[in-house]
């Protein structure tokens, strides 16, 4: 690095990299957390939930935690508001 | 028992064959007894980068298909002693390499070495999977490039579902390994670094291969780089097998080659 880096405020092209990667790479783990079954059965849990209420796929959150050596799967199904 | 160790990473020209070659080579030249199997049917290479191409008479797939024994098929390598290499198929369909044809061959492998290296096919296709399907351990190579990392982590997913390991409840040992690092650029911001690669990947770094001329002048010559000892890049070959099987070894060809003060105040 010279003298001329020191006036550069903007971002390097590396830390432009990484912070793409940090976004995507965390996205795609989170789509199928490593359980290749979890895009479907989310889509068959809208199924069933829809059987009862009118929801949509963007309504069904997904999440899978570790905790230690316990994964917990979370499903959270945002219900439209009641009439 | 044989480890059996798959060299992957879904994308391809990162340096899967370069790696397998000389890993394998690497590990004999310890005294192992080592056999490298290419799993690329149709776009067989690893011959090549061996320097063993005239030599093949018959491929994995005649193997798996009984045309020929592992004996005939395994081309014993001239330099090293204790390296075999079985080619890949040129003509087969890819779809011959059956998972229950390549776990015979293993099985049949494992007797008589000490450890077997995968060279996976790019992607991640029939051949990428079953190349990882039997896995011990696995080594990633990526380059310090945003589509090799990306696809690195999809197939760090894979390697902790889609492996016999994995079905087993066990896991595949996972090691990353940089390769076409230039630490110039790193320092200019225009790479990223050593240090990125692992906060996004979160596996135990094996080894940072130095971009390097000698890698294709050793292809050029198919001579695995490993041999060139006097090279960057096969000193850090040699490093990371020593790191394969234990030992200590301290990461070098980080930092970029000390310039000049005068390119250094300009920023050269």
């Amino acid at each position: 690095m010279g003298i001329f880096s020191y006036f550069r405020s903007k971002k390097t092209s590396a830390q432009i990299a990484k912070n793409r990667l940090q976004i995507i790479v965390a996205h795609e783990r989170a789509e199928n957390c490593g359980y290749d079954f979890l895009p479907q059965l989310r889509r068959e849990i809208l199924l069933v939930v829809q059987k009862y209420v009118p929801v949509e796929l963007d309504h069904i959150r997904v999440d899978l935690t570790k905790d230690g050596n316990c994964e917990v799967l979370e499903f959270n199904v945002t219900l439209p508001e009641r009439k | 028992m044989a480890r059996i160790i798959v060299v992957t990473s879904g994308k391809g020209g990162v340096g899967k064959t370069t790696t397998s070659a000389s890993l394998a080579t690497g590990l004999a030249q310890r005294g192992f007894t080592v056999a490298v199997l290419d799993f690329d049917v149709g776009l067989r290479n690893l011959d090549l980068i061996m320097g063993c191409e005239r030599r093949v008479v018959y491929d994995f797939v005649n193997v798996i298909q009984g045309e020929a024994s592992l004996h005939q098929a395994l081309i014993r390598d001239k330099r090293v002693e204790n390296l075999f290499i079985l080619a890949a198929s040129q003509t087969k369909d890819k779809e011959a390499l059956t998972f229950e044809g390549v776990e015979r061959v293993l099985t049949e492998l494992a007797e008589r070495c000490d450890y077997i290296v995968c060279d996976s096919p790019a992607g991640i296709e029939h051949g990428a999977m079953v190349a990882m399907y039997f896995a011990d351990e696995a080594i990633v190579v990526t380059n310090p490039e945003v589509s090799s990392v990306r696809d690195s982590d999809r197939v760090l997913g894979l390697l902790q579902s889609k492996t016999r390991k994995a079905s087993q409840g066990e896991s595949v040992r996972e090691h990353l390994l940089l390769t076409r690092y230039d630490p110039l650029r790193v320092e200019r911001g225009e790479m990223l670094s050593v240090e990125d690669v692992q906060e996004i990947l979160a596996i135990p770094l094996l080894g940072v291969i130095p971009e390097s001329k000698s890698v294709l002048q050793a292809s050029n010559a198919g001579e695995p780089v490993i041999l060139e000892t006097s090279s960057d890049a096969g000193q850090a070959y040699a490093d990371a097998v020593a790191r394969l099987l234990g030992e200590e070894r301290e990461h070098r060809f980080l930092k970029p080659v000390k310039k000049g003060f005068f390119s250094r105040l300009f920023g050269g």
